[in-house]
């Protein structure tokens, strides 16, 4: 995962509640098998209406999504946080997103900033009036940014920053305490279920 | 005295390998399902690593999300679907995980499948990169979706590293009356809670009614839980939970089942424990439920109209009603029975299990799909396929002009060739009633398998309370 310390730009201002990531990345695209180049099929169907916000030249190659509560609700597909990344959108900010989409943006290296409902609007219509408005965020010092003359700070869980300040990869982290694991293994109760066998004597269809 | 504990806390407890202070904890992971669509970069990502699966003993995979639902002896007409399906079986075969492919008779949607061969059992960690994995809960076990990074997670060290959620208690007290289902129940949860009332948080479902519900219902009701916000919601063990799992393939038997049915005993919240946040429904009041719109928050009772925007108490769920209006092609005060239909879908993981099949077969039987509306039926699974052809269901199905095909996910999502076309209005027991969610254009109503089947005879919504 790539480090992430400072996101300066300006925004795409999608004002819509509860953007599910069906909307984000339709299921025809899930197809695919590679990892990356789902940025043209991002919003794909609300792409068709030529004035759909992310069609607009002034926010082309925009860093930032402006959007309203529960971002990223529904399906856990990760595809949804690629087609953003792959549209070269490095932060969004909102009231609040869906849990999964939110940890999913949390491991690709895609900042979540959760703002108060006011500070979201504002951003919002600024982003609307102004296209080019520049946004700064800083992330070690958890700030929203606009020139001197606006600033809010942001929580996040201290964890997902190191590593996302850090670019650290999860697995790597966890395999740190590999022994603990081995441990915690042996001690697992023999009861549970294993799907050892369940490969054999499959039982076919006619 | 020790602290009283929820029945999460419980589960979380017995599942930390390793905890440190500002850090999420490592939770150990009993069960991992796998897919075609949200694995392929997974495996990729253990390629280039060069890591290997640590417990493909504690891995299963399927393939379920694209798969065609008709005639699978013949070739697949979908080349990016065949490649996902060859893909998965690559990898399974690579890292030694067993799968159950589609011509093996346990082949079905993954969250239908691990709970009919007694594989998901209470207490365990669940997780699969499918949302809808809460479906698990209605066992007392832990069980979340995970993104296909997560996914990559578990497959290398069967764990995963998590922050403690909140903790939310959904009490239905009461009772049902005839004709309304645990569908209808979590369809007005989530109207009650909105569609993200349930962020940060897992859910137990406790009260009434839900003791009363089978277990196949109780999974109807997790399953949508991340339709609420929340990623997970369970639902203490009792007698139903541990007469459903005796016998079943993969459940301890003997001297081991007994000491198991003891320690499940105790999976349940305390008394006096404290949930984050409380809320309680009065399950008399529960009608059965359409939706109008296009999140799963948005249902009324059948006997209501459609709402007016205007009377939303925000500028934001105003407009967002009145986008929901405007693509499902409805008129604010229309009667919900007034709505006519092109297609029904009755399958999913929410509601494509042998009950929901007995339940529509009750309605069905002796009648025909009206002549203006289309309509399929999806096993949820094989096996769920062959009971109900050995009880006669496909052929009540078949006689009333019903389609009958293969276990899958189907029209769910649409990302096999069961797909609506724009502006097709089709009654759903599956989700997600999502803007193109079942099919670019396609308008969803989400309703109980009864309600699906009372509609493809109509052609219209009826009220099913007035026809059983």
């Amino acid at each position: 995962m790539k480090a992430v310390k400072q996101v300066r730009g300006n925004a795409i201002p999608l004002n819509r509640a509860d953007v599910d990531t069906d909307q984000i990345i339709p299921k025809q695209f899930l197809k695919r098998i590679e990892r990356t180049g789902y940025g043209e099929f991002a919003f794909f169907d609300w792409r068709k209406d030529d004035d759909f916000i992310t069609n607009r030249i002034q926010y082309k190659d925009a860093p930032i999504m402006l959007a309203q509560q529960n971002f990223g609700c529904g399906s856990s597909r990760e595809h949804a946080v690629w087609a953003l990344e792959d549209m070269g959108v490095e932060a969004i900010i909102a009231p609040s997103f869906g849990d999964i989409f939110r940890n999913n943006c949390s491991k690709v290296g895609l900042l979540t900033i959760q703002l108060d409902q006011d500070d979201v609007d504002y951003l919002m219509s600024r982003a609307e009036e102004l296209p080019e408005g520049e946004i700064v965020i800083n992330l070690e010092n958890q700030t929203v940014m606009i020139g001197s003359e606006w600033s809010r700070q942001f929580k996040i869980d201290e964890f997902v920053k190191h590593r996302l300040l850090n670019g650290l990869d999860d697995i790597g982290i966890t395999l740190a305490n590999e022994q603990k694991i081995s441990s915690f293994e042996e001690i697992r109760s023999s009861f549970l279920p294993s799907t050892d066998q369940a490969g054999q004597d499959s039982l076919k269809i006619n | 005295m020790t602290q009283p504990q929820t029945i999460v806390d419980k589960i979380w407890e017995q599942h930390v390998v390793h905890a440190e202070q500002g850090k999420p904890d490592l939770l150990y992971i009993d069960l991992h399902l796998v897919h075609e669509v949200t694995s392929p970069q997974a495996f990729d990502g253990l390629r280039m690593t060069n890591r290997s699966v640590r417990r493909p003993d504690l891995t299963l995979a399927t393939v379920d999300h694209n798969v065609p639902t008709t005639d699978r002896t013949l070739p697949n007409p979908d080349p990016l679907s065949t490649q996902q399906i060859e893909v998965l079986r690559t990898n399974c075969k690579d890292f030694d995980i067993p799968l159950w492919d589609i011509f093996d008779l346990r082949q079905g949607i993954v969250h239908i499948i691990s709970p009919e061969h007694g594989l998901t059992q209470p207490g365990m960690t669940i997780v699969c990169g499918d949302s809808h994995t809460s479906t698990h809960g209605a066992f007392g076990a832990l069980a979340f979706g995970i993104g296909t990074s997560e996914v990559e997670h578990v497959l290398a060290t069967q764990t995963l590293p998590q922050s403690r959620p909140k903790t939310m208690s959904v009490e239905v007290t009461g009772e049902l009356g005839v004709g309304v289902t645990a569908k209808d129940v979590i369809l007005a949860i989530i109207q009650r809670t909105g569609v993200d009332g349930g962020v940060g948080h897992v859910i137990e479902y406790r009260g009434d009614v839900i003791r009363k519900l089978s277990m196949e219902e109780r999974m109807t009701v997790c399953n949508m839980t991340i339709e609420g916000g929340a990623r997970a919601g369970l639902i203490a063990p009792d007698e139903k939970t541990f007469e459903y799992l005796l016998g079943k393939e993969f459940s301890p038997s003997g001297l081991d089942w007994d000491q198991q049915v003891e320690n499940w005993g105790k999976l349940v919240s305390d008394k006096g424990a404290v949930f984050d946040q409380s809320i309680v429904l009065d399950g008399n009041n529960i009608a059965p439920h359409v939706t109008w719109g296009t999140t799963p928050a948005q249902s009324v009772p059948v006997s209501d109209v459609v709402p007016n925007p205007d009377d939303a108490t925000t500028a934001s769920s105003r407009e967002t009603a009145q986008r929901a209006l405007k693509y499902m092609g409805l008129e604010a005060g229309t009667a919900i029975t007034d709505i006519g239909i092109d297609r029904v879908f009755i399958g999913s993981c929410t509601n494509g299990r042998i009950e929901d099949l007995r339940r529509a077969a009750t309605i069905i039987e002796g009648q025909k799909v009206s002549s203006s509306v289309s309509a399929m039926i999806v096993p949820g699974s094989g096996k769920v396929k062959q009971q109900a052809e050995e009880e006669g269901l496909d052929l009540i199905f078949k006689d009333a002009g019903f389609e009958w095909r293969e276990p899958g996910c189907s029209m769910c999502l649409g990302m096999n060739p069961d797909i609506l076309l724009p502006q097709e209005r089709c009654a759903s027991t599956s989700n997600r009633n999502f803007e193109g969610r079942q099919g670019a254009g396609g308008r969803t109503h989400l309703v109980s398998p009864e309600m699906a089947a009372a509609a493809a005879i109509a052609g219209n919504f009826v009220d099913v309370r007035e026809i059983i």
